[in-house]
């Protein structure tokens, strides 16, 4: 077992948070969590909140006149501006 | 080289969040990202069904760009249908509104048709194509006079927005089922950098140094914003899911 740091604070911990995040590195494994319930529900929140969010998001089909009105804008920029 | 055009994963189910373990899959930019993990998981598998789908639809439009490159204007329609629903998805999530989703759609398939003899084939073209639809949309968002990134607010979380003192542990715990409209307001609420930094990073699954790159700030800076996107998202559903049970 590595050393804990003794006292991290939550604040020091969720300062930390973005890097973790974004680095790939495992915060689920951080020694505060295991202390402090309440980073730990921040964490789960968070995930909870991307993947429902994830979902809510799906692809979507565009309107099929889109391509008429691309075509139009294609046909113009190309009598125009040429 | 052709061969680039093989992966194409539509960024989301693969990659995960807070760094668990990620499946080897390229991002949008075409890199590989992760190593193998041991054992496969039912996202792995889907994912695995996905790039063989994209594998087949891809191939076709690798087909087709020569053609349409030389003007053939049946081929561009059907480059069109291919990646019609990618693109106009992306849109919509970075603006958050169906008209001008379509409108910036057109204008990214406009763009398309008049620099598409310029691809090279060095990255797959839906991630080309891609990051074009992006620019398109910065561009559009910047001419608005958006602030897109907020430079001097890094890891600096406002009072209310800092977790360690806004939340206890009576606080309703979010942990069960999310109410979905809610969590839709909340983030059609965000401000318009917000928004992009979570849909580009969270649902199309781009990595900081990729956002920090198209929107020319920081890795430290996409990083922060990210996270007070999802602080202020997970913010919002606490006063929301607070408000319902004082119904
Ligand atoms: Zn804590």
């Amino acid at each position: 077992m590595s050393e804990q740091p003794k006292s991290m604070t939550c604040a020091e911990f969720q300062a930390q948070l973005p890097e973790f995040i974004g680095s790939g590195a495992s915060a689920a494994g951080h020694p505060h969590l295991k202390e402090c319930a309440l980073c730990r529900e921040l964490l789960e929140n968070l995930e909870t909140i991307a993947q429902a969010a994830r979902q809510l998001f799906p692809e979507v089909e565009p309107p099929d006149e889109l391509w008429e009105q691309i075509e139009l804008a294609i046909k113009k920029d190309e009598g125009g501006e040429g | 080289m052709l061969g680039a055009e093989l992966e194409e994963t539509p960024g989301y189910s693969q990659r995960k969040l807070m760094g668990q373990a990620r499946v080897p899959v390229k991002g949008p930019s075409g890199e590989v990202s992760g190593a193998e993990p041991a054992e496969g998981t039912a996202g792995q598998l889907a994912a695995k069904q996905v790039n063989a789908q994209q594998r087949t639809a891809t191939v076709v439009s690798i087909e087709l760009l020569g053609r349409a490159a030389a003007g053939d204007h049946g081929a561009f329609g059907e480059i069109y249908s291919l990646h019609k629903r990618r693109i106009y998805s992306l849109c919509l999530r970075m603006v958050g509104n169906p008209a001008e989703a379509e409108d910036l759609t057109q204008e990214a398939f406009l763009q398309l048709h008049r620099k598409i003899a310029t691809f090279r084939g060095e990255s797959a073209f839906s991630t080309w194509l891609h990051r074009l639809t992006i620019n398109v949309v910065l561009m559009r968002l910047r001419k608005k006079g958006l602030q897109l990134i907020s430079l001097d607010e890094a890891m600096e979380p406002t009072t209310e927005e800092r977790p360690g003192r806004s939340f206890g542990a009576d606080d309703l715990s979010l942990t069960g089922a999310i109410d979905r409209m809610a969590l839709q307001r909340a983030i059609d609420d965000l401000p318009a950098g917000y928004r992009l930094i979570f849909m580009l990073h969270d649902i199309e699954g781009y990595e900081h140094n990729e956002i920090a790159d198209m929107l020319n700030c920081s890795i430290g800076n996409s990083k922060s914003q990210l996270h007070k996107a999802r602080l202020k998202l997970r913010e919002a559903l606490r006063v929301h899911s607070r408000e319902e049970g004082q119904r």
